[in-house]
């Protein structure tokens, strides 16, 4: 059993506090992806589970034995990086095969489990080539392999996409995603592209400045964001944040306006609010319609992009504001025309204003 | 785009000028120089002619000849017996006015061997001095090279850590480098002293006055010796940064995944820090056994290629007979002879040490 657990785990470097205390439970076998703003402390905190950094305070769990003091070799890990650590003198079989030499392996056993590697990645072709004859896709695929053959109890994935082109990208998300499902390992991969990780997640950790934002499963944090920082990371275009002030209070919840909004109730779960507290209202801009009569927020169309199935509106609102609104239908809106917007007030967070 | 400091060519010129000047009156002038003069008798100052004598002066560096003497018979035709070995002729009765080999006249004896049963096989060379110091040259580089790479990988990868003042150790190591050798060999010809030398002051404390005092420098067995550990002493720092920013240009991620992957000390080492250094090291074992073939001013300095000629290396004899003798064409010869040696050992060790695809 791989599950990973975290309890309150700190690292600093002198007086700079990097990963300030994080708490994180993954199961066996579960794909968990970090995901944070560059400088989050996301890579820092996979290098620690690795055992390439040291763990400043706290504990890290692998299955049921703290691993804190553990060399990386005897944590049961492998990992994958984003520069692919390929080893530049060695065949891609030799690279493949790097972990079963060190261990002494015979043989017969690192052609059989290098062979069997290079099936599941559909790179048999690729054997005896060097590193340098390679792409990048390649290049990842080899790096993948040397991480399979020892078939590892936790994959770790640090950025591994981010050198390859857009395309190769989502080529190789979906193979990751179906290495996943064949092999049943657990498995941490770290990104700043939420796309990579609502798409295979899991679970979701999102990171800030060393400190958890929220985990949970990726629609939840979609739909019920914790808080503004995960409601701004994760959905693209990213969510409208609105100024408002609230008018009452109602049990779970609030009625809110302000000058370009008319009053809507909305869920306060994110609260507590009070009467005449500013909040901020969020909307997701695929959750905002052009209103055929009276809407609930007014302005005029400041700018269309349309793509297709898609047009983006932007929106001047009233007070000066601006929201984006993304309709999943091709249409034209003259620049400068007044437009009202709607909403269901279902999908509508509202969160208390950050410090 | 094109600068008009990269079209114009007359500004080209003007600048690399200097540059070309001094390399065509340093470098390539002399070399052709020596090359010509290598064919002819010229001498540093002579009011006689200059002649061409064809290859005369190799003739004189380079001849070598084998010589199978018998022993001395008595009139019975039994062996003569000195001290119940056999007893030879004077190789010099057999070389000088010999009406049957007029060919080894002038030569003497360099080495000898027995070649089973009483007969002696003599090898016999023209100049049995430049031999020597042919073969010391070679004893010197093929000592140093390997030694010196080796004790400045060791140091590389000694410094190559992040620890606090790791910089004052690769201070030290490298100053013995920015001292002149002339001054290191001053100073090392006091620690060598045979009588109050620090070396022997040191050894006979260390073992309680066991060890006697030894001439280092004095005595053929140990005088060449000296000189090379002095040497790999003082330049081994310069080959230890090179070895450095070798080791500096190998991914800290390889490392890592090395390390996650459950490699030991010695197979990181194996698998990836040697194969990274593949470069370095050709560049390294290049550049001593240059370097090491140049070896002069330790001699000039500590032991004049004495004694007993044991210290005479190549270039110290080009130098002497060029300048010492004035005999420049004879020193010429022996430059060309180095740098043929030089250049064939370069080639070898390129080939040797090429890219295998």
């Amino acid at each position: 059993m791989a599950s990973i657990t975290l309890r309150d785990v700190r690292k600093s470097y002198g007086n700079a506090h990097v990963i300030k205390g994080v708490d994180i439970d993954i199961q066996d076998g579960e794909f968990c992806v970090f995901v944070g703003p560059s400088g989050c402390g996301k890579s820092t905190l996979l290098r620690m589970i690795a055992g390439l950094e040291d763990i400043t305070s706290g504990s890290l769990a692998i299955g049921d034995t703290v691993v804190n003091d553990l060399p990386p070799a005897q944590r049961g890990v492998a990992m994958v990086f984003q520069s692919y650590a390929i080893f530049p003198h060695m065949t891609v079989r030799e690279n493949v095969a790097f972990g079963l030499t060190i261990a002494g392996a015979s043989k017969a056993e690192k052609d059989a489990k290098v062979a069997e590697a290079a099936r599941i990645l559909q790179m048999e072709h690729l054997l005896d080539r060097r590193p340098s004859q390679l792409s990048g896709g390649q290049r990842q695929r080899v790096a993948i392999g040397r991480a399979i053959v020892r078939k590892p109890e936790v994959f770790l994935f640090d950025e591994p996409l981010s050198n390859l082109d857009a395309a190769l990208r989502m080529d190789m998300r979906m193979e990751i995603g179906k290495l996943h499902q064949q092999l049943g390992a657990t498995m941490i991969y770290v990104t700043h592209d939420q796309v990579e990780a609502m798409t295979l997640a899991d679970k979701i950790v999102v990171l800030r400045d060393g400190k958890v934002m929220q985990i949970g499963a990726p629609m939840d944090l979609y739909h019920d964001p914790a808080n503004l920082f995960v409601a701004g990371f994760l959905g693209a275009p990213s969510m409208n944040f609105i100024d408002v002030t609230v008018k009452a209070v109602n049990g779970n919840s609030a009625l809110v306006f302000n000058d370009a909004l008319d009053p809507v109730e909305v869920s306060a779960r994110r609260g507590p609010f009070r009467v005449g507290d500013r909040a901020i209202l969020g909307l997701r801009p695929q959750y905002l319609s052009i209103a055929e009569g009276p809407g609930k927020l007014h302005g005029t169309v400041a700018l269309t992009e349309r793509l297709g199935a898609e047009t983006v509106v932007e929106v001047a609102l009233r007070n000066g504001k601006a929201v984006i609104a993304a309709l999943s239908h091709d249409a034209v809106y003259p620049i400068g025309s007044a437009v009202d917007l709607g909403f269901d007030p279902a999908q509508a967070h509202l969160f208390q204003p950050e410090e | 785009m094109a600068s008009r400091f990269t079209v114009s060519n007359r500004t080209g010129w003007l600048m690399a000028g200097p540059a070309v000047l001094l390399i065509a009156g340093f470098v390539i002038l002399p070399f052709l120089l020596a090359v010509g003069l290598s064919f002819t008798n010229q001498r540093l100052v002579s009011p006689n002619p200059t002649e061409f004598v064809g290859l005369a002066n190799y003739n004189q560096l380079l001849d070598l000849a084998l010589l199978t003497v018998e022993p001395l018979k008595d009139d019975a035709g039994q062996t003569v017996l000195k001290d119940g070995v056999p007893e030879y002729p004077p190789i010099r009765s057999l070389t000088r006015n010999n009406p049957d080999r007029p060919d080894l006249n002038g030569m003497r004896e360099w080495f000898s061997f027995s070649s089973g049963g009483d007969a002696r096989l003599v090898v016999l060379a023209r100049d049995v001095v430049f031999m020597k110091a042919i073969v010391n040259t070679f004893t010197f580089v093929i000592v140093v090279a390997p030694v010196q790479a080796g004790l400045a990988l060791c140091l590389a990868l000694l410094i190559n850590q992040r620890l606090k003042g790791i910089n004052i150790f690769r201070a030290i190591y490298f100053m013995p480098v920015v001292v002149s050798i002339v001054v290191v060999s001053l100073l090392w010809r006091l620690i060598y002293d045979g009588q109050s030398g620090l070396l022997n002051n040191l050894l006979g404390t260390l073992s309680f006055g066991m060890i006697p005092p030894i001439d280092w420098l004095g005595n053929p067995s140990t005088a060449l010796g000296s000189i090379i550990a002095m040497s790999i002493w003082q330049a081994v720092g310069f080959h230890m940064v090179i070895w450095l920013s070798g080791l500096q240009t190998i991914s800290p991620t390889l490392y890592e995944a090395a390390a996650i992957e459950g490699a030991s000390k010695w197979q990181v080492f194996r698998y990836i820090t040697w194969p990274g250094l593949r470069n370095t090291a050709v560049l390294i074992l290049i550049v001593i056994t240059m370097q090491a073939f140049g070896l002069f001013a330790q001699i000039d300095v500590m032991t004049n290629g004495g004694p007993l000629d044991s210290t005479h290396t190549i270039v110290f004899q080009a130098i002497e007979r060029g300048y010492g003798k004035q005999d420049i064409s004879g020193g010429s010869t022996i430059s060309v002879i180095l740098f043929v040696i030089v250049l064939s050992i370069s080639l070898i060790q390129r080939w040797l040490t090429r890219e295998k695809s």
